[in-house]
């Protein structure tokens, strides 16, 4: 398997504060990755960096082989590299079905696939990919009216309409009903086995990252900790310091 | 008649209308004729304004181009321009009836392509700006270009430009002026209501909603915004070209880049409507004028306060507009019968 995403040595400064610092991780395509760390340890500013939100400071990163940290947002995610975020962003006006239809990949950036109207097959595969997240019935609501999580499921749901090759998780079960969270784990494995997306995630329940990922980076203070095996590293005595306020 | 079939016939029954009011209320042609304008601005200003969320006080300027643009060119193909404009009205210009209508019509196509083409510059130099910043900023490009034409002698400056006189009667002058606006609003609506049901459409609504989570999906919003503003360019450059003639008299700050008339009016009206959607600016822009006609005839004198009355009251107890409220209030006259399947995007 040949990594999907190099992140290598990045740091990143506000001022005099160091969001991350030499940062390195490595997505091989196929995987579910998980970031994990404390508050404030760095896990949003590096997905930031990673799509393209900020100029970093220092390192590299290479989606696919080719160096991205020049590039900008919409390029970014042009290439398949696309984020869900962690305070839940949703087209509130837009009815859910529309949410879905706006966000298919936008590969054709020309004038005549901007004007053309929406597709027969987009509006099918958007009420796919609803159901797939339970959200069928909700499709002709303002999206803006769902619940916190509903409006998560959709916002995943948008995500996996792009048709990505990684798909950034900005902790996916924060806010999300206990009892949904093991239906929400189902299908995120389900994106990676049925339909091909590699998944890197930053969760703070810890159940979901050990039933989930394959691989987990530990981020402490801007710097990475630890990574290895979900087991390997949860029972890695620096990250239950890291947690518990040993540092 | 049930109110959908009402509904389908509503657009055809107004057009009716708009073709037999000139005949009919011949003495208010020339008020007629500025209502289709007031639907054209209010129909541009809720492009970027209502459906894209960018709110814009500077739609004024491309207004301004149309304008000048259409009566400069008009002129201009017979005539030598400097020193007409230089004679600040002293000098008269009479073309035969052939070169009038070619004139008129080279100045009029002339009016939206140079009106894009600032729209074009100023929109990548803009739009990379967002909420209050871009509001700014076109408030004040809407004074600069006004102050810029009022100093520019080829312009005539200050003093404006003489329009040169239709060479028929003041009435048949009147009615092909009223139809060329009417059928300009009709193409503004038109345009606008298959624009919205486009993926484009779609995507400005997007920007509204969240411009960062468009981003984030791969949208080029910053294309999609420039694009958008030269969309509602073209009709305001023509809506130029059209008034410089129906007015007669270009004044730079009074007639082409009104900032405080008709580039305020035109927010009032799409918001009073019912911003962000397609027949709200059409009913602000038709309530607004039928208002303001009133007030300055039984009111004159207290018509600015009347006015200033009015807003507050809309802006107090109809924030979401007119039709706003009524989707609200009555949610069941706006049950689409349309199968679910063929079902466009956004009205």
């Amino acid at each position: 398997m040949s990594a999907l995403l190099e992140v290598r040595e990045v740091s990143k400064y506000y001022g005099g504060v160091i969001a991350n610092e030499k940062v390195s991780l490595t997505v091989a395509e196929g995987r579910i990755v998980g970031l994990i760390g404390p508050n404030g340890s760095g896990k949003t500013t590096l997905f930031n960096s990673i799509v393209g939100t900020h100029p970093i400071d220092g390192g590299s990163i290479r989606f696919d082989g080719r160096e991205i940290s020049h590039l900008r947002v919409p390029d970014i995610a042009r290439l398949g590299l696309i984020r869900t975020f962690q305070q839940t962003r949703i087209f509130r006006q837009m009815s859910c079905r529309d949410n879905m239809i706006v966000s298919v990949p936008q590969g054709d950036a020309s004038l005549r696939a901007m004007i053309a109207r929406p597709a027969a097959e987009d509006r099918a595969h958007a009420d796919e990919l609803l159901a797939f997240v339970g959200l069928a019935s909700k499709r002709d609501l303002p999206a803006g009216s769902l619940s916190f999580g509903q409006q998560k499921l959709l916002e995943f749901a948008m995500a996996l309409m792009n048709e990505p090759r990684l798909l950034l998780l900005d902790e996916p079960t924060a806010g999300i009903n206990p009892t949904l969270i093991n239906g929400l784990i189902e299908r995120l494995k389900r994106a990676r086995d049925q339909l091909g997306i590699t998944l890197l995630v930053i969760e703070h329940n810890m159940r979901v990252v050990m039933n989930l990922a394959e691989h987990i980076y530990c981020l402490a203070h801007g710097e990475l900790l630890a990574d290895g095996r979900p087991e390997d590293v949860q029972n890695d005595p620096r990250v239950v310091a890291a947690y518990l306020g040993g540092h | 008649m049930n109110w959908a079939t009402a509904r389908k016939l509503l657009p055809f029954a107004l057009l009716a209308l708009g073709v037999a009011a000139p005949f009919a209320l011949p003495t208010f042609l020339v008020q007629l004729t500025f209502l289709w304008i007031m639907i054209v601005f209010a129909l541009c200003w809720d492009i970027l304004g209502g459906q894209m969320g960018y709110n814009s006080f500077g739609n004024i300027a491309f207004f301004g181009i149309g304008v000048y643009t259409a009566t400069i060119v008009q002129i201009g193909l017979y005539q030598d321009v400097a020193s007409y404009t230089a004679a600040a009205g002293m000098q008269t210009i009479s073309l035969t009836p052939d070169q009038y209508f070619t004139g008129l019509f080279v100045g009029l196509a002339a009016a939206p392509l140079l009106a894009v083409a600032v729209a074009a510059l100023l929109g990548f130099a803009l739009l990379g700006l967002r909420g209050h910043y871009f509001a700014i900023a076109t408030l004040g490009l809407g004074i600069a270009a006004g102050e810029l034409a009022a100093a520019w002698t080829f312009l005539g400056g200050a003093s404006g430009v003489q329009v040169p006189v239709y060479p028929g009667s003041l009435e048949s002058g009147r009615l092909l002026f009223y139809f060329l606006s009417a059928g300009l609003g009709v193409a503004t609506f038109l345009t606008l209501r298959w624009l919205y049901t486009t993926r484009f459409g779609l995507a400005m609504n997007a920007i509204r909603d969240d411009e960062d989570k468009a981003e984030a999906l791969g949208l080029r919003t910053t294309r999609y915004k420039v694009i958008a503003w030269c969309i509602g360019a073209v009709f305001l450059g023509l809506a130029g070209g059209l008034v410089g003639h129906i007015i007669g008299f270009i004044d730079p700050r009074e007639v082409a880049f009104a900032g405080a008339s008709f580039g305020v009016w035109m927010i009032l009206m799409a918001i009073l409507g019912g911003k962000g959607t397609l027949w709200g600016p059409v009913i602000g822009a038709v309530i607004f004028h039928a208002m303001r006609e009133l007030f300055w005839t039984y009111l004159f004198g207290w018509q600015n306060v009347a006015m200033g009355v009015l807003i507050v009251i809309v802006v107090v107890f109809f924030p979401v507009g007119i039709l706003g409220w009524l989707r609200r209030r009555y949610p069941q006259l706006f049950v689409r019968d349309v199968p679910a399947a063929s079902r466009g995007a956004a009205e």
